[in-house]
């Protein structure tokens, strides 16, 4: 009785989805405040019907009523309880009821964050939300339903062995929060579009938003690649797999979104190009959904799948995104810019930005999308390496990295060049010599690439530190506002993530050998030896334990100890690497197989400042959590207002 | 220098970055397309020889053989039809078994042995890549017609 609780509850959020997309949009248009004054409370009924759908799925999880099918295939009564928790988005159908929690917690927060808004402007934001919301919760109603019941299971089959990890309870539903964040700023653009109006006020109100959706994009990325790389033990953490890549291109665009954003709101102008933007990044965020969820691309994220899911989603995406960009259309010319710019200016630096960041993106769909055309027109499968990726990417982020650095201080219209230039020359050569001689004295070789890589990282991160701590040094100076410091610490971020991915990427070594206990091998100057291997159980699998010294100079830095298990219900095998690791080097060791004649095939890997990527990208979360609650977000428009009259200037002139 | 000069002048090297980039990635983009072959293709030898490329069919039963201490595995891998070996000497990724499917890359050797530099096996056994499932459709039909 109770899932079907869960089911009845999905019915009736449909049902205060279709309200919430009819009646505010509507009633905006009509000026009838009273359907207008429906979006709130329908947007908040929605949101606890989806979530306490969401409860009761969990509830079967935790309580293992295998007569639900989605729980029987998913979870074992032996598993772990944080694991049943996440079992619960370990498949497709509850990974489809996380999405709609997380679009209507977005919704929720949207509706209560824009009560300082006209009403005929947030009653068509969350009306706009609504009508994605319908078709979400149509998706999982007709094709994808959590709570269908099976007769007679006893026994769960389990969740997939690769998903029992701590990081997979946060990795999902913070992408998702990112990922479905896309669809805030989407419907802010629609909203501009169908009112034909965007001011500087609409760009503030979207801003925030978009960057937190960003933040938690940027960050749930990184988890995944860092499960990736410590759960697979292959040393790899990025290779371009479709999936990686369905939500890499909206991170991309999201990330171009938040520049133009800024100078919508600063200037007034990029109007249409930001609109474009956001319905490109949601876009790509539903596109992103359809590869994944279609398997139509083959991808070790792959799952079972079902035709018709892609289907609907093709469709959905068809609606929403074709709407928009109709609307679009129609209504762009009427978004007008209220000034220019020179050439050396602010504005001229975030252009490059975005046009940099849009080929990336479209390279990278490209090659993702490749395999498909080819496979429809020509009968032929194919599919394109990880290299062509790693090269196009580069084209476009090595000048936008070097470009970055003069940006963030160039100031609003125009600048002179020598004045840019006279500023930041001399961190040139600092940074040139840095990425000459280091790797040369920390690894002993180097290489074009690294040169490049190095000098670009360090560059991003000298130009990122240079202003806040100038400023620090003079006490008179004007105060950096959170924003600013949020912009220099996300750019940080860029250059440690560029210095780390750099370093990882052209000193990394990795050794395959068959080991006996008390046998040593080496790599880079670490000595394993193995001392020992047993069998252990666990809760839900059996393993084969190693246990190896890690020694350097004769020094014992750590002892290790990797996992090769074997998990009882699916019989499938799982390897767990065991990993030393400080601020400059992972070194790790995990079991291949049991070769016969008491050896085993021992994977060493040697990961040099693997951890600034994981470093970089935090910092970089961080910054957007600085820049997306600036004072400015904060306090309502009013008071805004009479602060502005009263100093007699926009708020937040400084120098930026 | 005019302003109009300097634009062109900076139109011209942004034009001419743009062009260059493009050709770079179009190279790129050719010598890193890797086709899909199917054991029955490379029997009859329509697979390239020096070309990297994807094989995939599923890992016959009993065909696999490793000598004991050492890392080389080699294994047959079936479409239903035809049988090709394939050699590979790193460790299997964890789902590897036989009668599963998998899909690896790497290049044809003389002796008609794929050497295999990557050998994928998905998460989720339920899953079949839709490439091999065809392949291994065709090959079952072939062999039913014989």
């Amino acid at each position: 009785m109770i899932p079907e609780l869960g089911q009845f509850a999905l019915v009736l959020a449909l049902c205060l989805a279709l309200v919430q997309a009819a009646l505010p949009l509507a009633g905006s248009f009509a000026g009838r405040p009273d359907w207008m004054a429906l979006a709130r409370p329908a947007a908040a009924g929605q949101f606890v019907f989806v979530a306490f759908a969401y409860g009761i799925l969990a509830y079967a999880f935790l309580t293992d009523d295998f007569t639900v099918l989605f729980v029987a295939s998913n979870s074992h009564s032996a598993l772990p309880t944080a694991y049943k928790f996440a079992a619960v988005w370990g498949g497709h159908e509850g990974s489809l009821l996380l999405w709609m929690l997380v679009l209507s917690t977005w919704t929720l927060a949207v509706a209560f964050g824009s009560r300082n808004q006209p009403a005929d402007f947030s009653s068509r934001v969350i009306g706009v939300l609504g009508i994605v919301s319908v078709g979400i919760l149509l998706f999982t109603l007709v094709t994808s339903n959590p709570f269908d019941r099976i007769p007679g299971a006893i026994e769960g089959r389990d969740l997939n062995p690769a998903l029992q990890d701590p990081s997979m309870v946060v990795h999902p539903p913070t992408l998702y929060l990112g990922y479905v964040g896309t669809a805030v700023p989407f419907a802010f653009a629609v909203a501009a579009l169908l009112a034909g109006r965007l001011d500087k006020d609409w760009a503030r109100w979207a801003r925030p938003w978009t960057i937190v959706a960003w933040l938690l994009l940027t960050a749930g990325i990184a988890f995944g690649a860092w499960w990736a790389y410590y759960e697979f033990g292959w040393g790899g953490w990025w290779v371009w797999d479709p999936v990686e890549n369905a939500s890499f291109l909206p991170w991309l665009m999201t990330t171009a979104l938040i520049h133009s954003l800024a100078v919508t709101e600063r200037r007034g102008i990029f109007k249409s190009w930001t609109v474009l933007l956001a319905i490109a990044a949601f876009t790509l965020s539903l596109l992103g959904t359809f590869l994944v969820r279609s398997g139509i691309l083959d991808s070790v994220h792959s799952f079972a799948s079902d035709p018709t899911r892609g289907l609907f989603i093709l469709g959905l995406l068809g609606v929403i995104s074709g709407g928009a960009l109709v609307l679009y259309a129609v209504r762009a010319s009427s978004l007008e810019a209220e000034g220019g710019f020179r050439l050396v200016s602010r504005e001229s630096f975030l252009l490059a930005n975005n046009i940099l960041l849009v080929i990336a993106t479209i390279l990278i769909l490209l090659g993702t999308l490749y395999p498909l055309f080819i496979e429809a027109f020509r009968a032929t499968d194919v599919s394109v390496g990880e290299p062509y990726f790693n090269l196009v990417f580069l084209i476009p982020m090595l000048p936008l990295a070097a470009l970055l650095g003069l940006g963030m201080h160039a100031a609003w219209q125009k600048m002179s060049m020598g004045a840019l230039l006279a500023r930041l020359r001399w961190l040139v050569p600092i940074a040139l010599i840095l990425a000459i001689v280091y790797p040369l004295v920390a690894y002993g070789a180097t290489s074009v690439m690294t040169v490049v890589g190095v000098g670009t990282g360090v560059w991003v991160v000298l130009t990122s530190l240079i202003e806040p701590v100038s400023r620090m040094l003079d006490s008179r100076s004007v105060r950096l506002t959170r924003a600013q410091w949020g912009m220099f610490a996300a750019h940080l971020g860029v250059g440690l993530f560029i210095v780390g991915a750099t370093v990882t990427s052209g000193f990394d070594a990795e050794r395959e050998v068959p080991m006996r206990i008390g046998e040593s091998a080496e790599i880079e100057g670490y000595e394993f030896e193995l001392l020992d291997l047993r069998t252990i159980e666990g809760p839900n699998f059996t393993a084969e334990e190693g246990e190896f010294e890690l020694r350097r100079d004769g020094e014992l830095v750590a002892t290790l100890r990797p996992q090769d298990r074997v998990y009882r219900v699916r019989t499938a095998q799982m390897t767990e690497a065991a990993i030393d690791g400080n601020l400059f080097r992972d070194v790790f060791v995990s079991l291949g197989a049991d070769l016969g004649a008491g050896s085993w095939s021992v994977k060493l890997h040697y990961k040099p400042m693997i951890r600034f990527v994981w470093i970089g990208c935090a910092v970089m979360a961080f910054g957007g959590l600085l820049a997306a609650t600036d004072r400015r977000y904060r306090e309502p428009a009013r008071e805004r207002a009479k602060s502005r009259s009263a100093v007699g200037k926009p708020a937040g002139q400084g120098a930026r | 220098m005019k302003r109009r000069h300097q634009r062109m002048i900076f139109i011209g090297i942004v034009t001419a970055g743009m062009l260059v980039s493009a050709g770079f990635a179009y190279r790129a983009f050719n010598e890193n397309l890797l086709y899909y072959y199917t054991p029955t293709q490379v029997a009859d030898g329509e697979a390239p020889i020096e070309r990297k490329f994807r094989l995939g069919g599923l890992v016959v039963e009993g065909s696999f053989e490793r000598a004991e201490g050492s890392m080389t595995a080699r294994f047959e891998l079936t479409d239903n039809y035809r049988d090709v070996t394939v050699e590979h000497s790193k460790i299997l990724p964890d789902l590897f078994a036989e009668g599963q499917v998998i899909v690896a890359h790497g290049t044809m050797r003389d002796d008609g042995i794929f050497v295999a530099d990557e050998v994928l096996a998905k998460h989720d056994e339920n899953y079949m890549p839709t490439e091999v499932a065809e392949s291994l459709a065709e090959g079952a039909r072939r062999a039913a017609q014989e």
